[in-house]
């Protein structure tokens, strides 16, 4: 079903229990087809998502990571994702200085009906990561084999 | 600098009596860099050392003395970081006495002592406009602001003399340096995004893990809290990774997003010399963008990840 073609890539979807987990599931039950990259973590609120999440997944090898919560003033905790929405800006500008391609981030809004919407943003962000491609990789071994790193041949993982 | 020397010994000698402990710097194990004092008692107070080699924010001290009745001696930038622990809540403004100076620029300490080969004989130092002076074994030598100073120091805006309860020297007016010496960051934006994260793996490898540009961070006020010794949820795990330190200047950044003053201390107090503050300079920039802010300030602003607008101005989210 996989709209692009060829390897499949990691991408991680921090999603909100209450609209976009939901409206991916209005997607599912709606039959749209959708690219198959994106795993979804379920949370509660984006205002519970640490920028450490997305800091760590890439760290852990995931390619693309997509934040998606209820649309400004629908946040089921009323505030959450005005939180997040600060915190997910701020972290836009750690991301390319670690390495991070700014398009291998994104975060949007995507309330319980709009499962259309849903198809698109994952359509379109899975689209995006291919483009980049995989995420380079850290050299696998410790400090230590990185400074001898000429007589070792590293391990990519 | 000897008067504001002296200015700065009378107005503590005055103010010591009603105050539990006055922080000041006073002569290190090196000469290059000065160390920490804790005034206690009128004869400490001879001890006193205030020149360019005073680079260290005593700020950080501050919170830790919650309770008590603290003075403490700031250069401009360390009354930013004041300013910030005020913002936050984690000092209170009735029990600190904040004695402000006429601060000219701060030695970088490693960059200082690869200039002169040695820290050995350096008896003095003075700054003056264009260049710094230091004085080893009773001779002259002069280095441009850019070799010796810390690069903080080029964007400085002076202390907000203001907040200080006193002020020694003349009020508040910072130095100029004309142009800064390329930053790290200036660097990495040359680069494209796998050559960047290569520099950090390369970066990173050398770090040892001490934490110390934890320990010196004057915002850092978790203790034995730190997220980076967690072990639930386990942020950081212990292998000698590259990856996993970067993770925790990740951690140190994003913690300090927002709050961050940029004293340098992280990367004054690095024995690898790493430039663990590039990720917090970042993030600075984005927020002053974003949010139009600059942390420690103004004591009564709130931190821009403390708060939210419904509407923010300068956000601009992406369009599916
Ligand atoms: S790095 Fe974070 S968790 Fe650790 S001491 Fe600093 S603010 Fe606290
Ligand atoms: S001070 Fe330097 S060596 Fe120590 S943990 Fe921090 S970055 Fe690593």
């Amino acid at each position: 079903m996989s709209v692009t073609e060829g390897k499949e890539l990691r991408i991680i979807g921090f999603l909100c229990n209450w609209c976009s987990y939901a409206g991916a599931d209005t997607a599912g039950v709606g039959r749209f087809a959708q690219p198959t990259d994106l795993r979804i973590v379920r949370l509660p609120c984006t205002g519970r998502i640490n920028p450490l999440f997305i800091v760590r997944a890439f760290m852990n090898g995931a390619d693309g990571v997509l934040v998606s919560g209820c649309h400004p003033r629908d946040c089921h905790y009323s505030e959450g994702n005005f939180y997040a929405r600060r915190r997910l800006e701020t972290l836009k500008a750690l991301l390319p200085v670690i390495g991070v391609d700014p398009g291998r981030f994104e975060y949007t809004w995507v309330s319980a009906s709009e499962g259309q919407r849903w198809r698109s943003v994952v359509a379109s962000f899975t689209e995006q990561v291919h483009a980049l491609g995989s995420m380079p990789r850290f050299m696998s071994g410790t400090s230590l084999d990185l400074c001898l790193r000429p007589a070792v041949q590293p391990r990519v993982f | 600098m000897a008067s504001s020397l002296d200015e700065l010994k009378t107005a503590i000698r005055k103010a010591l009596p009603g105050l539990d402990v006055v922080i000041a710097w006073t002569a290190g194990p090196d000469a290059l860099s000065h160390a920490p004092l804790f005034i206690t008692e009128e004869a400490d107070v001879a001890r006193i050392e205030w020149d360019p080699r005073c680079s260290q924010n005593l700020a950080g001290y501050l919170p830790g003395l919650r309770g008590k009745k603290a003075g403490i001696v700031a250069k401009g930038c360390d009354v930013r970081s004041i300013v910030e622990l005020l913002q936050e809540k984690l000092i209170d403004r009735e029990d600190v006495v904040i004695f402000g100076l006429d601060c000219q620029g701060a030695v970088d300490a490693r960059s200082a002592r690869a200039a002169l080969g040695s820290s050995r004989g350096v008896r003095d130092v003075a700054i003056d406009g264009a260049s710094v002076c230091f004085s080893v074994n009773g001779e002259p030598r002069f280095f441009s602001p850019g070799e010796v100073l810390q690069s903080k120091c080029f964007g400085c805006a002076g202390a907000d003399a203001g907040l200080c309860d006193h002020f020694a020297g003349e009020r508040g007016l910072p130095p100029q340096f004309g142009n800064p010496p390329e930053s790290t960051l200036e660097r990495l934006e040359a680069m494209d995004m796998e050559e960047r994260l290569r520099f950090w793996e390369t970066q990173m490898s050398r770090c040892i893990r001490c934490y110390a540009c934890r320990s010196a961070c004057p915002l850092c006020v978790c203790q034995d809290h730190c997220a980076a010794q967690s072990r639930e949820p386990h942020w950081v795990d212990q292998t000698d990774h590259p990856r996993e330190k970067l993770m925790f200047q990740a951690i140190h950044a994003l913690h300090t997003a927002g709050r961050c003053t940029e004293c340098g201390e992280c990367e004054r107090a690095c024995p690898m010399g790493l430039p663990v503050m590039t990720l917090k300079r970042a993030l600075n920039r984005r927020i002053k963008d974003v949010f139009d802010y600059q942390a420690g300030i103004d004591p009564n602003q709130t931190p821009p990840l403390f708060e939210f607008r419904e509407v923010e101005t300068n956000i601009k989210e992406r369009e599916w």
